[in-house]
């Protein structure tokens, strides 16, 4: 049984946990199993919380007996990455930094997962304060991407995605700023969604570009996607840039598998070269798959795309630089060098220097210069108005189409280490997934096909524009279901055994 | 030689700047919902957003932002229609999250003005102090020094951080450098804070005690060799705790930099702090290399774009003005300016004003509280108004207009009310303070006196009458102070024929 | 063409607290040097009339009225806290006065 249930998807849980088939404690332990007997190799995990997990379980399965009213993803398992606090659980960021802090609240995504009695199994890995594209900058060791453990599960999320690749977990918690959500579900073959700026509190995110972060929901269907949104998103007060507005359907979006008349606008800009032959192959076949759907194709062009990798390098480090000034050892996390004999100042120094990796470094520097006095028009300052001419051109584009599309990364899942010694080139993944992030407006990247080079997973980016995500659902769940009705069977199944312990 | 003041004047003219930092009192913290209460126990007041824990987000407490409004109206300033909040970076463990969430180029309030008198040889004379912005600001948390000699930073060991503190709303309110103060700046600087303070008192946005920290004056000065027109490098002057701190400090500024000016050294740029024992200034930090304090826009919070016809309204409910509010009742009272001013010196103007309004007469109000009870209070080295009620003193004077106490016998009456023996009702009963001025009680009296007196008795009934007087003290003398002694008077030299 | 001296990258590690080798300084220079060169196509790209997005969804007047709420315990406060004495942080000595 334990096998077979895994590989289920949320919304099949959920109907066998309504059914009374099986308890969510059961469900529980056969993640928990399936996690003993994969994560070995799959690393997605950088803390399991089972005493925590089975204490919600319990209480969920005590609920449904009492005959209850219970939230349909009640006891269904979810995997949480480790930049949103839990109180009393590990929350680390991927960070040497927070090693051993146990945050002493809760993020508004963890108490609405609580509320919605959803069971959080544990923290996933993740690149170091959210910071990289292929989750080998997690202070822990990487994570393998589970269609081929040689190979990155994406970043910096990659352990969300890959738990939901190796089925440790059905439902994972990623978050995004500039890709972090869609290019791991992308190279992983799963579904990975940034909703609109503001849709999902970000009160207990641990800030890295705080105008671009934002949480969202990542699973292996579009509709389990789109169920775990609607947990999650809504309007908190303790966030000021939350958006005071109720939640769209997306469920119904996600369920409505027509798509007629719609028009779908292909961006010149994010294709051709540097792009993968097979991934604009997939790409390619998919928007065949939209217009046999009924959808009109329409290419439409976004100029100022060309500055988004500039202007994101320097408006999220320079933002990183100012939010990670706060760990100085003296409230919380590690202290270095305290003997009695070093002042604070030189404490703050070394903890610094020892606590945070090379890449936030990097990243930290880079923001302090364009920040500095002298540098800051020419720097952070220029690439402001380069993010208003983004928004521009997303703004035209969408006068007159109701989705954009593209390929979500312009290669499939490159070799663990690759790519590690060489910034540029590891900045180069995002280029089709920053300009989202720029504009504020909604993201998702769904699986279209195993390039045929290499068989590993391709990704489709569909961007919807801002307050209007359950566009995204409804292309998706319509481009979802002809794709595996031409597959015979969705593309996570098609995903290598992985070797049990 | 050492200048002294007015050679320094002689040869240097001095710039002044000021920047006012006001603690609100809003009930809650800026940014989250933390208590604001003074002198809670350590750390009692924190949450994540105050503390900076990651993952934290700010939330604007828009009592603070009315309250900053208030204060930028009340200083004639405009209300921009656009403000923001920006980040100002730098390390300091007191500030959790090593940024300052504080404005830069848009503050909420700018181009404003305060007029401040002040007495010169030349009469009064009124300076406007140029407003350039008020600003809104967070407050940082308190260290607590250990291990050194004296608890200062220098030499301790290590420190000991409360954050209840951190985050409480700040106002920064910055005027413009003040120039032609000449050798008045040091008392341009003191009237600018008092007058400020007064104001915000009466706006109810801070309860402004200088000792509390809850108004904090930064003094800048520059001296400039005069006929050079050359402005002089500015220091910065901190922990300056009260009024006469702030003259003080300005006095010791400008004669230290004339100084080193004659001396052949230059000034440099950097913050001081102000010793109270000795009225001079000492070296803090040097800002020689001004810190880069990287400000951008604050991405946590929103734009504030004040509705002009909120703001009309709140402009149009500001109190009076203390300084018309004085004018007033100086007209009022008939006072000269002299006494007006050491009433609002002596900060008892609020105090005498609600004794005349509970029906005591403005003069006597002033003179008692002005006189005997602050010369008590200083005995005791406390306030006036915490030994005594304005409705206990009306109630004194009033008992005096009516005949039923003398001067000297009011002044047993406050000492036992300040001594808490009850109200003045109870104490004149305890103490029996009674004046006597019935006139069997006083005749028993005379007729004693005069018959103990005989030849002084004769004296007066010969025409003598300032001989009266003898009789009379032997008459005060015997009723222990409570005859009233105008009656006598009148009684005794009726009787000896002279009435 | 952005050419950062090693130099310029110790002032920034000053600033932002980070005690680095020589070896890291050097090898940030001529990284920064690479990224710099990447990104400096932000410059002379949007016309002087065209405004700075901070907020990509735009709003206004987000405030909260002024309640209190319950704080954390100091138990709660002090839980990360890597030494403390009694109910305060306890950190080394600091030097800089502000």
């Amino acid at each position: 049984m334990s096998e077979q249930i895994i590989h289920q998807t949320a919304a099949q849980m959920s109907a066998d946990l309504a059914s009374g088939s099986v308890t969510a404690v059961e469900l529980a332990n056969a993640h928990f199993d399936r996690i003993a007997a994969v994560d070995g190799d799959v690393h997605a995990f950088l803390h399991i919380d089972r005493e925590g997990a089975l204490a919600q379980a319990s209480a969920v399965d005590a609920s449904r007996k009492a005959g209850e009213k219970v939230h349909p993803l009640a006891g269904v398992p979810l995997a949480l990455k480790d930049v949103l606090t839990q109180k009393g659980v590990p929350t680390t960021c991927g960070s040497k930094m927070l090693e051993g802090w146990r945050p002493p609240y809760d993020s508004t995504v963890v108490t609405n997962l609580k509320k919605a009695g959803v069971v959080i199994l544990g923290k996933t890995n993740m690149d170091e304060f959210a910071m990289g594209s292929s989750t080998e900058n997690s202070a822990y060791g990487p994570t393998h991407n589970p269609w081929d453990l040689s190979r990155i599960p994406g970043g910096s999320g990659g352990g969300s995605s890959a738990a939901l690749a190796a089925f440790e977990a059905p439902l994972a918690i990623g978050t995004d700023t500039g890709g972090s959500i869609r290019q791991p579900a992308a190279v992983t073959g799963t579904v990975g969604v940034k909703p609109t700026y503001g849709a999902v509190s970000r009160y207990g995110l641990v800030a890295f570009s705080s105008s671009l972060d934002q949480a969202g929901p990542c699973a292996r269907t579009v509709l389990d996607t789109a169920m775990l949104h609607e947990v999650i998103a809504g309007y908190d007060p303790k966030d000021s840039t939350s958006i005071n507005a109720p939640v769209g359907k997306m469920v119904e979006a996600a369920k409505k598998l027509d798509i007629k008349g719609m028009k779908i606008g292909v961006v010149k800009e994010l294709s051709g070269d540097g792009y993968q032959a097979g991934v604009l192959t997939r790409f390619n076949e998919a928007l065949e798959a939209l217009v046999a759907a009924g959808a009109e194709i329409v290419e439409v062009s976004t100029p100022s795309f060309e500055y988004a990798l500039a202007a994101y390098y320097l408006i999220a480090p320079s933002e990183t630089s100012s939010n990670l000034a706060r760990f100085d050892s003296m409230r919380y996390g590690i202290r270095i060098g305290d003997d009695g004999s070093r002042s604070a100042e030189e404490v703050m120094n070394m903890t610094r220097e020892v606590g945070f990796g090379k890449e936030v470094k990097r990243r930290i520097i880079l923001g302090t210069y364009a920040l500095s006095s002298g540098y800051y028009d020419a720097y952070y300052g220029s690439a402001q108005k380069v993010r208003t001419l983004i928004k521009r051109d997303y703004e035209a584009a969408f006068a007159k189409v109701d989705v954009l599309v593209s390929p979500t990364c312009p290669t499939t899942a490159f070799k663990i280490g690759e790519k590690s010694d060489d910034p540029l080139a590891m900045y180069l993944n995002d280029v089709a997934t920053i300009p989202i992030n720029l504009a504020g407006i909604g993201g998702m990247s769904l699986p279209c096909g195993l390039a045929p080079e290499d068989g590993l997973p391709v990704g489709f980016q569909i961007m919807s524009p801002a307050l209007k995500d359950e566009l995204m659902y409804q292309v998706g769940g319509t481009l979802e279901a002809a794709l595996q009705s031409k597959w015979g069977k969705p593309l996570y199944a098609s995903a290598p055994e992985l070797a049990v312990k | 030689m050492a200048l002294n003041y007015d050679q320094a004047i002689d040869l240097y003219e001095p710039t002044l700047g000021l920047e006012v930092h006001v603690e609100l009192n809003t009930n809650s913290k800026m940014f989250c919902g933390c208590a604001t209460e003074f002198g809670a126990e350590p750390n009692t007041q924190t949450c994540p957003v105050c503390l900076g824990l990651p993952g934290s987000l700010p939330v604007v407490n828009a009592k603070a932002i009315e309250s900053s409004i208030r204060i930028g109206l009340a200083l004639n300033c405009s209300i921009t229609p656009f403000s923001r909040f920006a980040r100002k970076n730098y390390f300091y463990p007191d500030m959790p999250k090593n940024f300052q969430t504080s404005q830069y180029d848009e503050p909420i309030c700018v181009n404003g003005f305060l007029d401040v008198t002040i007495d010169t040889e030349e009469g009064p004379k009124v300076f406007r102090v140029e407003i350039e912005r008020v600003h809104m600001e967070e407050d940082t948390g308190k260290s607590l020094h250990v291990g050194g000699a004296t608890g200062r930073i220098h030499g301790a060991e290590h420190s000991l951080l409360d954050y209840n503190r951190a985050g409480i709303p700040l106002v920064e309110i910055v005027t413009r450098m003040i120039p032609g103060t000449e050798k008045y700046a040091p008392e341009v600087a003191r009237a600018y804070v008092a007058e400020l303070r007064d104001i915000l008192r009466s706006l109810g946005v801070s309860d402004v005690k200088m000792e509390q920290g809850s108004l904090r004056c930064d003094a800048n000065v520059s001296i400039s060799p005069r006929g050079t027109g050359v402005l002089g490098t500015r220091s910065e002057t901190k922990n300056v705790n009260s009024l006469r701190s702030v003259e003080r400090a300005v006095r010791g500024e400008i004669i230290r930099q004339a100084n080193r000016l004659q001396a052949g050294e230059r000034i440099i740029q950097e913050t001081r702090h102000f010793q109270e024992e000795s009225g001079e200034t000492r070296s803090g930090r040097s800002k020689e290399q001004a810190e880069d304090y990287r400000y951008f826009p604050e991405p946590d919070l929103l734009p504030i774009v004040a509705d002009p016809v909120w703001v009309e309204e709140l402009k149009a409910a500001l109190p009076e003005k203390p300084s018309i509010r004085r004018k007033k009742l100086q007209e009022a009272w008939a006072v000269p300016d002299k006494e007006m001013a050491s009433m609002v010196n002596a900060e008892l103007l609020d105090t005498v004003e609600e004794t005349v309004t509970l029906g005591a007469e403005p003069t006597k109000a002033r003179s008692w509280w002005l006189g005997e009870i602050s010369r008590l209070a200083n005995e005791k080295a406390v306030a006036p108004t915490s030994l005594i009620q304005p409705s206990e003193v009306a109630e004194i004077i009033a008992l005096i207009a009516s005949g039923e106490l003398t001067d000297k016998l009011a002044r047993q009456v406050v000492e036992g009310v300040i001594n808490g023996e009850g109200t003045p009702r109870d104490v004149i009963e305890k103490r029996g303070l009674k004046v006597v001025s019935d006139d069997s009680a006083l005749m028993v009296a005379i007729e004693a006196a005069i018959a103990a007196q005989p030849e002084t008795a004769e004296r007066v009934r010969s025409g003598n009458v300032p001989a009266a007087g003898a009789l009379i003290g032997a008459v005060m003398k015997a009723t222990g102070g409570q005859a009233d002694a105008a009656k006598v008077k009148d009684l005794l030299l009726k009787h000896l024929g002279q009435g | 063409m952005a050419a950062i001296s090693r130099e310029e990258v110790a002032h920034l590690a000053r600033l932002a607290r980070i005690e680095m080798t020589d070896a890291e300084l050097d090898h940030l220079a001529s990284e920064m040097d690479l990224i710099l060169e990447s990104v400096s196509r932000v410059q002379g790209v949007a016309g002087a009339d065209i405004p700075p997005t901070s907020h990509a969804i735009a709003m206004q007047n987000v405030m909260r009225p002024d309640v209190v709420v319950p704080s954390l315990t100091p138990e709660e406060a002090l839980s990360g806290a890597p030494a403390r004495e009694e109910d305060r942080f306890k950190v080394p000595q600091i030097l800089g006065e502000e």
